[in-house]
C-alpha cells in the first residue's frame, strides 16, 4: 500500500492531481472555516440554532459581488457585505429577544427574507465576477513572488491570513469581560441576568458577529471562485454543523483557543473528506451521496455528546 | 468539554447505552484511512490510459433536462469514435445544486487536467472558468453566455471557452402564439425571478414583445406552492399565459394548464415536455439534441481546434409540438396551416 501511494506521488502528473484538489479544498476549507467559526459562535456559545446564516452567506456574496461589479474598492465591499451579515444576525436576533419569536422559528424567518432581499440586491439571480478586480487580484502581484512549489496555494495564504486574523481576534474577544459575559449566557442566562449581564444586548451582538462572519466567508467566496448566485446558502449551515462537529472530534480542548482552531482544522478536513469522495471510488460512494454522508456524520455528532454526559453520570 | 446543542431532548432516565464503535474516535479514524486510501485510489486510473483523451463533465445538479444533455453528449463522442472507459476517458460529477460543491469539482479537474472540460449550466461553467482557467471549456445549456461573463463574443469567444447555449427562442414563440390566436395582446408570463434562465428569457420576451407590439404581464413565483396563485393572478389581465423554461413553473405546470382550461385562458410554453403535459404549444428543442450538439463541439476540440475560434451555438433543430385536446379545452382552434407545420401533435 504504502509503495503505491509513493509511486503515485513520484510521477508528475499524479502529483498535480492530489495538489491542486488538495489546494481547492483548502480553499474552500478556510473560507468555510469563517462559517464554522461563525456557527461555532451561535451554536456553541449562545445555544442559538441559528439557520439564517443559510441567508446571509449569500447576501454576503450578492452585497460583495454588486458592489465590486459597480466599481467600488473589493476591500471596501467585503466590509460593507460583512456589516451587512452583522444586521441580518441583528434582525434574527432582535426578532427573537424583542419580538419574543422561538430562536429557531426567528432564524428561519431572516432566512427567507433573505432570499427577495438577495435577489433584490443583485437585481438577478447571478452576478458573474469573472474579470473583476477583487481582493484576490489585488494581491496577484504579490503571489507571483512565491515559489512554484506553494504558487498552487497562493488564494488559501490569504485566506489563511484572514481566517487567523478573525481567530486571534475572535479569542482574544472570548477572553475579554464582554466575551466571558457572552459565554456565560449561553451557558446559562437566568444566572448570567442574576449577575447583572444586559442578556439581551450580548445576544444581539453575538448573532452579529456571527452572521457578520458568514458574510465575510460569502463575499470572499463570490470573489474567489468568480459569481454569486442566490442559491449559494444551501446547506451553509449543515457544512458549518459539520465542521465545528469534527473539529471538536480531532481537536480536544476545553479553551476558546482551541475551540475555534478545532472549528476551522473540522472545515478543512471536511473539504479534504469531500474532495476523497471525489477521487475515489472508496466504499462505493459518489459525489451524488455527499448529502447523505453528511447528514448521518452530523446526526451521529449531535446524538454522542449526549451520550457522553450519561456516562459522567454513572461513573 | 462538549456541550449538547440543545437540538436533541433527553428521552428518559433510562441510561443510553451505545454501541462501542460509535465513539468520536472513530470519526476521526475513518477520516484519516479515507485521506490513505485517497492517495491510493489516484493510481488505479492512472496507468494504460495516458494515451486516450480525457474529458471531464460538471453538472450543477442531476434533472431529468441536463441528465439528456449528458447522455446526448456521450451519445456523440461514441459516434465519433470515442468509446468510454477505452479510448476516452470519461468522467462526470454532479454538484446536487450546491455551487461551492461545484467550485470544488472544478478545482478536482484543473489538477486532472483533462483535454476539455463540460460544463453543464452556468453555475458549473462559471465555476470552473474561475478554477481552471487554462483548461478548454465547452459549455452547455448556459441561457446567456455574455451575461455569465463566460464569453464577450459568441462569433468569435476567443481564450479557451465555447459552447452550445439553450435560449429558446421567445420571439419565434410569440410569432406562434400569435399565429395560433391572432386576438392576444397581452401576455402573462409567470415565472421565478431566483432563475438566471428564467431572468434573461423574460428580458429578451420583453424586447421581442415590443417589436410585435404585444404588452408582457408578469407573475413571479419564488416556488412551486405559489404557482397556482400566481396563475390566477393572471386571469382578466392577460389574453394568455406563457411558461418559459423556467425549472420552478414547469414544475408545477399542472396547476396552471387547470386555470387556463377553467378560464379558456390559453397557456403556452417555452418546452415540448410541456406541451405534452398540456399546454397548447410549442417550438422547442430537445436537450438530447442539445446535448449531441455540445458533443460535435467537443469532438471538434478533441481533433485540435481552439475552442476560442469556434462560435457559440444555439439549438439548431426546433420542433413544432401541438395539444389539440388542450386546445380545444382552452377554447382555441389551431389553423390548419399550423398544424400542418406541426412536429408532433397531441390528440
Amino acid at each position: 500500500m504504502t509503495t503505491l501511494v509513493l509511486s503515485s506521488l513520484i510521477a508528475p502528473d499524479a502529483l498535480d492531481r492530489l495538489i491542486v484538489p488538495l489546494s481547492g479544498a483548502l480553499e474552500l476549507g478556510l473560507l468555510y472555516g469563517l462559517v464554522a467559526i461563525g456557527v461555532y459562535v451561535s451554536f456553541r456559545v449562545l445555544n442559538f440554532p441559528d439557520l439564517t446564516v443559510d441567508g446571509s452567506f449569500p447576501l454576503g456574496a450578492a452585497v460583495a459581488a454588486t458592489l465590486i461589479v459597480k466599481g467600488v474598492n473589493p476591500i471596501a465591499a467585503t466590509v460593507v457585505a460583512m456589516l451587512a451579515g452583522a444586521i441580518a444576525g441583528l434582525c434574527t436576533a432582535w426578532l427573537n429577544v424583542q419580538l419574543k419569536i422561538l430562536n429557531l422559528l426567528a432564524s428561519i424567518l431572516t432566512m427567507i427574507a433573505l432570499y427577495s432581499i438577495n435577489l433584490r440586491i443583485m437585481g438577478q439571480p447571478n452576478v458573474p465576477l469573472l474579470g473583476q478586480t477583487t481582493v484576490m487580484t489585488l494581491l496577484e502581484g504579490g503571489l507571483k513572488q512565491l515559489p512554484s512549489v506553494l504558487s498552487p496555494f497562493g488564494t488559501s495564504l490569504v485566506l489563511l491570513a484572514i481566517v487567523v486574523l478573525v481567530k486571534l481576534g475572535g479569542d482574544r474577544f472570548f477572553r475579554s469581560e464582554l466575551g466571558l459575559a457572552m459565554r456565560a449566557t449561553g451557558e446559562n442566562s437566568d444566572m448570567a441576568r442574576a449577575q447583572g449581564i444586559a442578556t439581551h444586548h450580548i445576544v444581539l451582538l453575538g448573532m452579529a458577529l456571527s452572521n457578520g462572519l458568514v458574510a465575510l466567508a460569502g463575499a470572499l467566496f463570490a470573489q474567489v471562485n468568480g459569481f454569486a448566485d442566490v442559491t449559494l446558502g444551501v446547506g451553509t449551515i449543515v457544512f458549518g454543523l459539520a465542521a465545528v462537529i469534527i473539529g471538536e472530534t480531532v481537536v480536544s480542548g476545553t479553551t476558546i483557543f482551541w475551540a475555534t482552531l478545532g472549528a476551522i482544522v473540522g472545515s478543512i478536513l471536511y473539504r479534504i473528506a469531500v474532495t476523497m469522495a471525489l477521487n475515489t471510488d472508496f466504499l462505493g460512494l459518489e459525489t451524488q451521496d455527499l448529502n447523505l454522508v453528511t447528514a448521518i456524520l452530523v446526526a451521529l455528532a449531535l446524538v454522542l455528546p449526549q451520550y457522553k454526559r450519561i456516562k459522567w453520570r454513572f461513573r | 468539554m462538549m456541550k449538547p446543542l440543545g437540538l436533541i431532548q433527553p428521552q428518559s432516565d433510562r441510561p443510553v447505552r451505545w454501541p462501542l464503535f460509535l465513539g468520536r474516535s472513530t470519526i476521526a479514524a475513518t477520516t484519516l484511512t479515507g485521506l490513505f486510501t485517497y492517495g491510493c485510489g489516484q493510481t488505479a486510473t492512472t496507468p494504460g490510459q495516458a494515451k486516450a483523451p480525457a474529458i471531464a463533465v460538471t453538472q450543477i445538479v442531476e434533472h431529468p433536462s441536463l441528465n439528456a444533455v449528458r447522455d446526448g453528449l456521450k451519445a456523440e463522442l461514441i459516434q465519433a469514435g470515442y468509446q468510454p472507459d477505452q479510448t476516452l476517458k470519461w468522467q462526470w460529477e454532479s454538484a446536487q445544486g450546491n455551487p461551492s460543491l461545484a467550485a470544488q469539482i472544478a478545482k478536482k479537474f484543473a489538477g486532472d487536467n483533462p483535454n476539455v472540460v463540460v460544463a453543464i449550466s452556468t453555475p458549473s461553467a462559471q465555476a470552473v472558468a474561475a478554477a481552471a482557467p487554462k483548461l478548454p471549456l465547452v459549455f452547455s445549456t448556459v441561457t446567456d453566455p455574455l451575461g455569465a461573463k463566460l464569453v464577450s463574443n459568441l462569433q468569435k469567444p476567443g481564450g479557451l471557452i465555447t459552447g452550445v447555449s439553450d435560449l429558446t427562442p421567445v420571439d419565434k414563440h410569440l410569432q406562434l402564439i400569435t399565429q395560433i390566436t391572432p386576438k392576444v395582446k397581452r401576455i402573462g408570463v409567470l415565472y421565478n425571478a431566483g432563475e438566471s434562465n428564467s431572468v434573461s428569457l423574460v428580458k429578451l420576451l420583453k424586447a421581442a414583445a415590443a417589436n410585435q407590439k404585444l404588452e408582457v404581464v408578469e407573475a413571479t413565483v419564488a416556488n412551486t406552492s405559489e404557482v397556482a396563485n400566481a396563475a390566477k393572478s393572471l386571469i382578466g389581465r392577460t389574453d394568455a399565459i406563457y411558461i418559459p423554461t423556467d425549472n420552478t413553473a414547469v414544475s408545477a405546470l399542472e396547476s396552471v394548464i387547470q386555470v387556463g382550461v377553467q378560464n379558456k385562458l390559453p397557456v403556452y410554453a417555452g418546452d415540448n415536455d410541456s406541451v405534452e403535459r398540456g399546454a397548447i404549444a410549442s417550438l422547442g428543442f430537445d436537450y438530447y439534441d442539445v446535448g449531441r450538439q455540445t458533443g460535435k463541439l467537443v469532438v471538434r476540440v478533441l481533433r485540435g481546434e481552439k475552442p476560442g475560434e469556434i462560435a457559440v451555438e444555439t439549438p439548431t433543430k426546433l420542433n413544432l409540438t401541438i395539444n389539440a385536446k388542450s386546445a380545444q379545452q382552452m377554447g382555441v382552434t389551431v389553423p390548419e396551416k399550423v398544424l400542418s407545420q406541426a412536429a408532433k401533435v397531441i390528440k
